[in-house]
C-alpha cells in the first residue's frame, strides 16, 4: 500500500517538473552577450591585480620561507651528524683508554705477582739453608754428644763403681783396675746401650 | 514550484550601470565572485606567508603545500625552463580552484561556469605560449606541426591535423572547464528541484543523489582546476622544449 502511494507520487510529479521546467526556461545565459565585456573587463582586473600581488610580494616570500626551514633542517642536519661522529671518537677514546688500563692493570698484577713469588722463593731459600743449616749442627752436637756419651757414661760407671767399692769394703781402691773391668763391660755390651 | 536550473547562471547588474564608451563594465554578481576569490585567496597566502617558522601553523602549511604542490606539477611536466612562469601557472590554478569551489556553496554564483571567462583565460594562455615559442624558436617553432618520423605521404595530412588541433586548444581547454562545471551545477540543481517536487515520500532517493553529487562535484572542481593548469603546463612545455 505505502509502496503503491511511494511509486505513483513519484510518477506524477514527474509531469509537474516537466510544467515547472518548461514553463521558465530561457536558454543558456552564458550565451547571452550583454554581460560578456563586463565579466572580462573584471576578470582582468581582478586576476591580474591577483597576479600582481602574488608574484611581486606574496610568492617570493613563500619561497625564502621554504628555502630558509630547508636549509636550516640540513644545517641541524648536519650539526647532529658532527656532534655524533664527536661522540663515537670519544667512545672510542674512552675504549682504549678502558683496554690500555686494563693492560696495565694486569701487567702490574703480573709484575706483582713473579715479585712476590720471588720473594717467597728466596725467603724459603735462606730459611732452607738455615733450617740444613740447624739441622746439620743439631746432628753434629748429637754426634758429638753420641760420642762422648760412652766415656762420660764410663768415667761416672767408673767413679760410681770405685765410690761403691769404697763404702763396700771401706779400702781405697785402684782407678786403673776398675777401669779396665768397666771397658771390658762396655766393650762387650756397649752394642746394647747405643744401638750402634 | 521547481526553479529554473539554468537560473542559477544568470548574471545580473549589483548597483548601478557602468558605462565606458559603447563598454557595459557595470559590477555585476559575476564581478562579485571574482573579487571574493581574489581576496581570499591573497587573505589565506598573505596569512601563511607572513610568519616563518621551521614548525608552520595550519595556514603556513596550506600556502606551501600549495606552493610546493605547483611547483612540482610545474617541474614535472615543462621542465626546470618554465620557473619564470611559476607565478602565473600558480595564480591561474588558485583563481580557477577558488571559483570553483566558491561556486560549490548554496546560493552563489560560479564564475568559471561562463563560456566567456574560460575563454579568455584559455585564449591569454594559447596567444601567450604561442608568443613564447616564436620568441624561443623563431620560426622553428613550427616545426611544431612537423613530427618527425612520419612517412612523408602522410606528412600534409599530419601537418593539417596537428595544426588544427593546436588552434583548438583554446577552445578544448576553455569548453572543458564551462562545460564541466554548468553540467554538475545543473544537475545538482534538477535533482535539488526533484527533492522538493517529489515531496517528503519520494524525496529521498534525488536528495541522496544530491548529496552524492555535491562529493563528485567538489572533486571536479579540484580537478578541473588541476586539469586547467596541468594543460596549461603541457602547453608551455611544447614551447619551451621544442622536441619534435
Amino acid at each position: 500500500m505505502v509502496k503503491k502511494i511511494y511509486f505513483q507520487s513519484i510518477f506524477f510529479s514527474f509531469f509537474f517538473i516537466k510544467e515547472a521546467f518548461t514553463a521558465e526556461s530561457g536558454g543558456m545565459p552564458q550565451l547571452n552577450p550583454e554581460f560578456w565585456v563586463s565579466q572580462i573587463f573584471w576578470l582582468i582586473l581582478t586576476f591580474g591585480i591577483m597576479y600582481l600581488v602574488l608574484s611581486k610580494l606574496i610568492l617570493p616570500k613563500i619561497s625564502i620561507n621554504l628555502e630558509s626551514r630547508k636549509s636550516q633542517i640540513l644545517e641541524n642536519i648536519e650539526a647532529a651528524e658532527k656532534q655524533r661522529e664527536d661522540s663515537d671518537a670519544k667512545l672510542k677514546e674512552y675504549d682504549e683508554i678502558i683496554s690500555k688500563s686494563k693492560l696495565e692493570a694486569n701487567s702490574i698484577f703480573n709484575q706483582a705477582r713473579e715479585k712476590a713469588l720471588k720473594d717467597i722463593g728466596a725467603k724459603r731459600e735462606v730459611l732452607d739453608k738455615q733450617i740444613d743449616n740447624e739441622i746439620a749442627e743439631a746432628e753434629k752436637e748429637i754426634d758429638a754428644l753420641r760420642k762422648n756419651a760412652p766415656d762420660k757414661i764410663n768415667k761416672i760407671a767408673i767413679e760410681t763403681s770405685s765410690e761403691l767399692l769404697q763404702k763396700l769394703i771401706g779400702a781405697e781402691v785402684n782407678n786403673s783396675s776398675i777401669s779396665a773391668i768397666v771397658d771390658d763391660l762396655s766393650k762387650r755390651n756397649g752394642d746394647k746401650y747405643y744401638g750402634n | 514550484m521547481a526553479a529554473n536550473p539554468m537560473s542559477q547562471f544568470d548574471v545580473y547588474r549589483i548597483g548601478p550601470e557602468i558605462k565606458v564608451g559603447a563598454f557595459d563594465i557595470s559590477f555585476t554578481n559575476a564581478s562579485l565572485f571574482m573579487i571574493l576569490s581574489t581576496v581570499s585567496i591573497l587573505l589565506i597566502f598573505n596569512l601563511g606567508s607572513k610568519k616563518n617558522s621551521i614548525l608552520p601553523n595550519k595556514i603556513q602549511l596550506l600556502a606551501e603545500l600549495s606552493y610546493t604542490f605547483v611547483s612540482k606539477m610545474i617541474s614535472d611536466t615543462a621542465g626546470s625552463k618554465a620557473k619564470p612562469y611559476f607565478a602565473f601557472i600558480f595564480s591561474l590554478f588558485m583563481f580557477v580552484l577558488f571559483c570553483n569551489m566558491f561556486g560549490m556553496i548554496p546560493y552563489t554564483f560560479t564564475v568559471t561556469s561562463h563560456i566567456i571567462v574560460t575563454f579568455v583565460l584559455a585564449a591569454f594562455i594559447f596567444i601567450g605560449v604561442t608568443v613564447i615559442g616564436f620568441i624561443k624558436h623563431g620560426f622553428g617553432y613550427l616545426k611544431l606541426f612537423v613530427p618527425s618520423g612520419v612517412p612523408a605521404v602522410l606528412l600534409p595530412l599530419i601537418v593539417v591535423i596537428e595544426i588544427i588541433s593546436y588552434l583548438s586548444r583554446p577552445i578544448s581547454l576553455s569548453v572543458r572547464l564551462f562545460a564541466n562545471m554548468m553540467a554538475g551545477h545543473t544537475m545538482m540543481k534538477v535533482f535539488g528541484g526533484f527533492v522538493i517536487s517529489l515531496g517528503i515520500v519520494g524525496g529521498w532517493l534525488p536528495l541522496s543523489f544530491s548529496v552524492a553529487l555535491t562529493g563528485l562535484e567538489i572533486l571536479v572542481a579540484f580537478l578541473q582546476a588541476y586539469v586547467f593548469a596541468i594543460l596549461t603546463c603541457i602547453y608551455l612545455n611544447d614551447a619551451l622544449n621544442l622536441h619534435h
